[in-house]
């Protein structure tokens, strides 16, 4: 791709995710302005890990991420709603019955 | 924190009228739920958040001019090393700012080039000059103290972002807050000369930090709307008041003076009361006629201007990239 070289102020934007210590799982933590992937990972290093919150780094381009849409959230979760039987609380066990 | 830059789904699929939304906005700030990028919001509160957002993002970046001065003058490596982690705090600060309020649709760029060009607004705080080592302590305890005061109650502020960035910026804050006054105490505890130092930067720094909290609750133009829409939650008053009683004892125990004649405790109110505030001062610093605003921002455009061609650079560096992956993939 012959694209002309992208203007410095609009670097795109990166959204950051960090690993707060071996085995959890990354956390969003906010976003940032990169010319790369690369860069933007460094950027991360400097602007969210600064107190050592961090062991690992996940960046992801803000336009590649699909959200879903606040206006439709209510349809969107309505349906695990009315579906109480999937919780274990449920269900009442006599307290005789031990470790279920 | 979400950006503009974000897949926008179909809006307004089924529109509601203003009133309505409006209605269903205000009882959710009501219920203390967090408003997101996405989620509907009235325009004056999606303006108030981008001008108040981005005047505390400059205000974070010119924070960094008054001590950076002094990186190099500090009197020992630890005290360098930790004005350093400060100034970088700073500007990181800027950044989770300016990311917050990009979410409400203005472009870096354009916050940016509100700033050089001297459009924007920033804390009127960093237009004295720093005229001593003192200062630099100074500044943490009374500057960092009175930004901890209007910050914490941010944390809970109605827009998601805003409150998000807020959490980590006050989180770094008190580390400046204690070591201006870890600074200020081995000047107060050393030499009658380093003492008198610590009184004057106090003297310099004592009613500019008053004034941070902005105009008495009587002169607010923006404070109504804002506590309606719990973005604010205490009045300018109300946390000058808090900031005073919590930093009287501070400068007691130090052995310095506060400049101020009527400053005494009031037995009934259980509050301290204090001399009144020159906001003719204010304004004129406001207005871009204190000591050191042409100074602030001609450093902030020389700093932009010489950090062009590594931001060229680092573009071109992409860009390289880009083509050679791009050629081995065909």
């Amino acid at each position: 791709m012959n694209t002309p070289l992208q203007d410095s102020r609009q670097w795109p934007l990166y959204e950051v995710f960090v690993r707060a210590r071996g085995g959890l799982d990354h956390k969003h933590v906010g976003s940032l302005h990169a010319a790369d992937a690369r860069m933007a990972i460094d950027h991360a290093r400097d602007l969210y890990t600064r107190r050592q919150e961090g062991v690992s780094i996940w960046v992801v381009p803000s336009k590649d991420i699909t959200a879903s849409d606040p206006a439709e959230s209510e349809s969107l979760f309505e349906p695990a709603r009315d579906k109480i039987y999937r919780h274990p609380t449920f269900y009442e066990i006599p307290d005789e019955v031990k470790t279920l | 924190m979400y950006t503009q830059a974000l897949d926008m789904q179909s809006a307004d699929a089924a529109p509601l009228d203003e009133a309505a939304l409006e209605q269903r906005f205000l009882s959710r700030v009501d219920a203390e739920e967090k408003i997101e990028p996405k989620d509907w919001m009235p325009a004056r509160y999606r303006n108030t958040l981008i001008r108040q957002i981005s005047q505390h993002a400059h205000s974070e970046i010119v924070g960094m001019l008054p001590e950076g001065n002094w990186i190099t003058r500090a009197p020992t490596l630890q005290r360098k090393a930790i004005l350093i982690a400060k100034v970088q705090d700073e500007g990181g600060h800027g950044a989770y700012l300016y990311s917050a309020a990009e979410t409400l649709g203005v472009s870096r760029e354009q916050l940016i080039e509100q700033l050089l060009s001297g459009k924007a607004k920033y804390s009127s705080i960093f237009n004295y000059p720093t005229p001593t080592w003192a200062d630099v302590g100074a500044i943490g305890w009374l500057v960092d103290g009175a930004a901890i005061m209007n910050q914490i109650p941010l944390c809970r502020c109605s827009y998601g972002p805003y409150a998000r960035a807020m959490v980590r910026v006050c989180r770094e804050e008190s580390f400046h807050q204690r070591q201006g006054y870890d600074l200020m105490m081995h000047l107060a505890q050393g030499t009658p000369e380093q003492k008198r130092m610590a009184q004057e930067a106090l003297n310099r720094w004592w009613w500019p930090a008053l004034m941070m909290f902005g105009p008495s609750d009587a002169n607010s133009t923006h404070s109504g709307e804002s506590q309606r829409w719990k973005i604010k939650r205490f009045s300018n008053d109300e946390l000058r008041q808090k900031f005073v009683d919590f930093t009287v004892p501070q400068a007691k125990f130090l052995g310095l003076a506060i400049p101020d004649p009527l400053l005494h405790w009031d037995e009934a109110k259980q509050q301290h009361e204090f001399g009144p505030i020159d906001w003719t001062e204010f304004d004129q610093v406001l207005k871009g006629n204190g000591p050191c605003n042409a100074e602030r921002l001609a450093a902030r455009r020389s700093a932009h201007a010489a950090g062009a061609w590594v931001r060229d650079a680092a573009s071109a560096y992409a860009e390289k990239q880009r083509r050679r992956s791009a050629a081995l993939a065909a």
